[in-house]
């Protein structure tokens, strides 16, 4: 596969603080990326790099070859589906869509033709003379989408197109987007902080943090297999644990010895154990490898949402059986239901699940220093 | 609306239209008089376009006007993108203040210094006289082009940033994605501060007053002259018709602002102190 | 790093502000220098502060009846004008106040209407509307006409500080409405209902929420009616038959009779009391901010 764009050691620093700390990226042809994480996390900052509307301070931003650092954008092969689109208001659905043809000056009868072209792969025929403004949020997203890509540029980066759109238009339009990318074979390269969105659509996901690229993967190696406790607590809910590694498939945590299929920690490690919630069965008390007490059972329909506490550590459980708080359970983890990460300094800020959020767990950590 | 209020409402449109109602009914007045209506005559209308000396000064006023207008436009548009694209809070907070002092000076104050520094400037250079359409030109752009900011700077501000972004990603130069996305976006603020301004001009007596010389008259100037003397209907006859050349400029510019608030925007900027806008 | 480079400026961009830069150098701020050169010296140019004291010394005899008396010359047409001025800004928030909170209540559309009509006499030239209050309240005027009419004794107000007065209020009315609404207008209603919700009556709400709220806008009105009602120098002269002489009528004698280092003083000694007084209210619109 042909590498399009590389990031080589870029740093950024905004105001003094430093928002892209050294990182480096290679993107291929014909693929879906997606840059993912929390907000300040410099997956926008990447994006604005790659199309030309910021500079970096240190680093090269290789083109097909070629040292794109000074190039403006206007001169990039690069289109930029905008946040909140960006559509011109004077002008109408047509003229927005022809614009950046006519800007390059195409012969008339062939700016008509690609333009209605793009108008039917993104389902809007029949829209042409319609006043931007009197479109609905979905319909301005497809015509902002056709508008980059009416000049086929090599890349398409998409500055959290979905961010506006309610949940149903979004899952349709994360499927159009997907479809699109197969049809015109244009790498996209998507910003978001939905993880959900970033598994669905990307065939790699770039999770970032704090300036730094955390892990690379398809969606699949960055669920099952991520790489330290942000990736894990970011992808979907993880009870993330303190261990050690005693040896190859042998793991002690929770005051109990596991079997799992890790191997190559090294003997008496410590590392940070990763258990899924809807890896754990509920068994009684006696059948388990660890014992608890219900603390909390929260039904979401799909299925039961329990908080266990097992020695003073909070777990969650996604289970469809029924329990009842202050229920003493046992709980059973099959082997390939645990995974192994080295520490990091990640370690130990994720996987406890007293709250699930930073800002109460901020709360209740300032209440019980009054009480104290 | 509560009977009281209207009440009060309606002496207050009393008390602010019992003025112009009069000028207006007077203006056709047979008589002489200003305040004994005797019948209903266009005698004083005709008396004014035979008054060569007024006919002068309106063409002055409205050649005045137009200059200082399109000046202040394009230097006040030139100097609104300027400002929006400054980063250093201290150059913007400079050029804010110099914008505002215009507008907070009282006007016989931006008169006579602008008047002292032709003086004095022409002294230097041995003319005979100082002041001139050329110097009255200069102070109606100076106090024209605060009013041109504050219409156009705002609409830069409010302006999504991404437009003209989308369009150098697809391809335009700076200057082209300038000219083809930001000016239209601007557009309604360029013809507010036009229009302000061009009303501005027109309107100035005070500044003019101070600035002016060569005998170039303006029309408040030459009002002022007229009332100097005994004045007959045939003023009134003028204020007239500048009311309702007026009333129709309003209307156009009510036009092209549908919600009323570029209207009372500018209403305020005749005059009005920036800072305590920004606590308003 | 080349020209047109992400996040570079071009050249033209940073010229962009040079003319204006230049014209407001030159035309806004030095004047203003010109006008502290003027006042500080004498005709042939040499410094001093002879301008200055004269404001504050020169004395003239004022005849009433049978009493004349000495008198301070310029620091009475100051206190005479920062008398009318007070005045006329009382009178104009008194009236403004009310018709402000009236039109914030009003329906849209009779909101538009109110203010296009509070701003027409705005746009009519400022001579002509002072001229027409003349011929109003003239001994022989309509206004003396309709108390005829209704069998009350003509009154004489044209040639006093009332005319005077009342020339002011009704030129910078407006000016006085027009923040004040706008800040009404634009105040969120749910903080009315929350008051109304939490115990007051109407009048509570417009003591405890409204009145507060609305100071900023009515510090704007203040300021805009006060500055032009103590500068002027017409409406005193033709509302007050001339009688009345106000600091903008000092500054403008001196002028026409060629004395220019002098009225620059008067010019100089006005600009500094006015930006006394604004960076005043400034302080105190701050700390009302601040305490908010």
């Amino acid at each position: 596969m042909k590498k399009i764009i590389e990031l080589k050691n870029i740093t950024k620093t905004f105001d003094g603080e430093v928002v892209l700390d050294n990182i480096s990226l290679d993107i291929y042809d014909n693929e879906f990326l997606t840059l993912l994480g929390p907000s300040g996390c410099g997956k926008t900052t990447t994006l604005r790099l790659i199309g030309g509307f910021e500079s970096a301070d240190a680093g090269d931003i290789i083109f097909m070859g070629e040292n794109i650092n000074d190039v403006p954008p206007h001169k990039r092969n690069v289109n930029t589906v905008f946040q909140r689109y960006a559509l011109f208001p004077h002008l109408n659905v047509f003229e927005n869509v022809a614009f950046p043809l006519r800007e390059k000056k195409v012969p008339k009868s062939e700016i008509d033709q690609k333009v209605r072209e793009m108008l039917s792969l993104v389902a809007l025929t029949g829209f042409e003379h319609r006043s931007v403004t009197s479109l609905s949020g979905g319909q301005q997203q497809r015509v902002a989408i056709a508008r980059a890509l009416v000049s086929q540029p090599k890349v398409l980066l998409l500055d959290e197109p979905l961010a506006a759109l309610d949940l149903k238009l979004r899952k349709d339009m994360q499927q159009e987007l997907k479809k699109i990318q197969k049809a015109t074979g244009i790498t996209f390269v998507f910003v978001t902080h939905d993880q959900e969105e970033a598994l669905s659509m990307s065939d790699t996901v770039v999770v970032m943090s704090e300036g730094r690229i955390q892990q690379i993967g398809t969606p699949i190696d960055i669920y099952n297999e991520p790489e330290n406790a942000f990736v894990a607590d970011f992808i979907g809910e993880s009870n993330i644990l303190d261990g050690v590694m005693l040896e190859d498939r042998k793991v002690a945590f929770s005051g109990h010895v596991f079997d799992c299929v890790d191997a190559g920690f090294g003997r008496k490690k410590p590392v940070d154990v990763v258990v899924r919630p809807e890896d754990v069965d509920i068994v009684t008390e006696e059948k388990g490898m660890l014992k608890g007490v219900v603390t909390s059972v929260t039904f979401l329909g799909v299925h039961y949402e329990i908080i266990v506490d097992i020695n003073g550590f909070k777990w969650m459980i996604q289970t469809t059986d029924f329990v009842d708080v202050d229920e003493h359970i046992g709980l059973y983890i099959e082997p390939d239901a645990i995974h192994i990460m080295n520490k990091s300094e990640y370690s130990g800020m994720f996987g406890d699940y007293s709250s699930f959020s930073n800002e109460l767990d901020e709360l209740s950590d300032a209440e019980s220093e009054t009480e104290e | 609306m509560k009977p009281a209020s209207k009440v009060f409402t309606a002496l207050i449109m009393i008390f602010l239209f019992a003025p112009i109602v009069i000028l207006l009914v007077f203006s056709f007045n047979e008589a002489k008089s200003l305040s004994v209506f005797s019948g209903f005559s266009l005698y004083w209308y005709r008396e004014l376009f035979r008054d060569s000396e007024t006919l002068n000064a309106v063409k002055n006023t409205l050649l005045l006007a137009v200059c200082a207008a399109a000046i202040s436009t394009v230097m006040g548009t030139a100097a609104a993108v300027g400002i929006n694209k400054l980063r250093s809070r201290y150059l913007h907070a400079v050029m804010d203040t110099v914008t505002n002092i215009p507008m907070i000076n009282p006007e016989i104050i931006t008169g006579i210094s602008l008047m002292l520094m032709f003086v004095f400037v022409g002294r230097l250079f041995g003319a005979a006289t100082s002041l001139s359409f050329w110097t009255l030109l200069i102070a109606h752009v100076t106090f024209c082009l605060p009013y041109v900011i504050l219409q156009v700077l705002p609409k830069l501000q409010q302006m999504d940033q991404s437009l003209p972004e989308a369009a150098m990603d697809l391809g335009c130069t700076p200057l082209r994605a300038f000219l083809k996305v930001e000016i239209p976006e601007i557009l309604p603020g360029v013809i507010t501060g036009m229009i302000m301004a061009f009303t501005l001009s027109l309107d100035d007596f005070v500044i003019s007053y101070f600035t002016t010389g060569n005998g170039f008259q303006t029309l408040p100037i030459r009002i002022y002259n007229m009332t100097k003397k005994t004045v007959t209907p045939k003023m009134y006859a003028l204020a007239t018709i500048i009311f309702f050349v007026i009333l129709a400029l309003l209307l156009v510019s009510n036009l092209s602002d549908s919600d009323g608030s570029q209207t009372i925007k500018a209403a305020k900027q005749k005059r009005q102190k920036h800072s305590m806008k920004n606590h308003a | 790093m080349k020209k047109n480079a992400p996040g570079q400026r071009g050249l033209l961009q940073k010229l962009i502000l040079a003319p204006y830069s230049v014209w407001a150098a030159l035309f806004i701020v030095v004047p203003l220098g010109f006008v502290a050169y003027y006042a500080f010296t004498d005709s042939a140019f040499h410094f001093t502060f002879d301008n200055i004291t004269r404001f504050f010394t020169a004395t003239s005899t004022v005849t009433e009846g049978e009493i004349s008396r000495e008198v301070h010359t310029y620091l009475l047409i100051f206190a005479r004008s920062l008398k009318l001025a007070v005045i006329s800004t009382f009178i104009c928030l008194l009236m403004g106040y009310p018709m402000a909170y009236i039109m914030a209540r009003a329906s849209d559309r009779t909101q538009k209407i109110l203010v296009t009509l509070i701003m027409i006499p705005m746009w009519m030239n400022f001579l002509i509307r002072t001229y027409a209050w003349m011929t109003i309240l003239q001994d022989t005027g309509i206004f003396n006409g309709i108390l005829g009419l209704v069998g009350l004794g003509p009154v004489h107000i044209i040639g006093t500080e009332g005319a005077v007065v009342i020339g002011m209020v009704y030129d910078y009315f407006p000016y006085m409405i027009l923040p004040i609404y706008s800040i009404m207008a634009k105040m969120d209603v749910k903080l009315l209902e929350a008051a109304r919700d939490l115990g007051c009556n109407n009048l509570g709400v417009l003591r405890r929420v409204i009145w507060p709220l609305s100071l900023p806008g009515v510090i704007s009105g203040i300021i805009m009616v006060l500055i032009p009602s103590i500068s002027t120098f017409y409406i005193s002269q033709k509302l007050g038959n001339g009688k009345f002489y106000l600091i903008g009528d000092a500054i403008e004698g001196q002028y026409v009779a060629n004395n220019l280092h002098f009225a620059a003083a008067i010019a100089f000694i006005l600009m500094v009391i006015l930006l006394v007084c604004m960076a005043l209210m400034q302080r105190y619109a701050n700390k009302k901010a601040v305490a908010a």
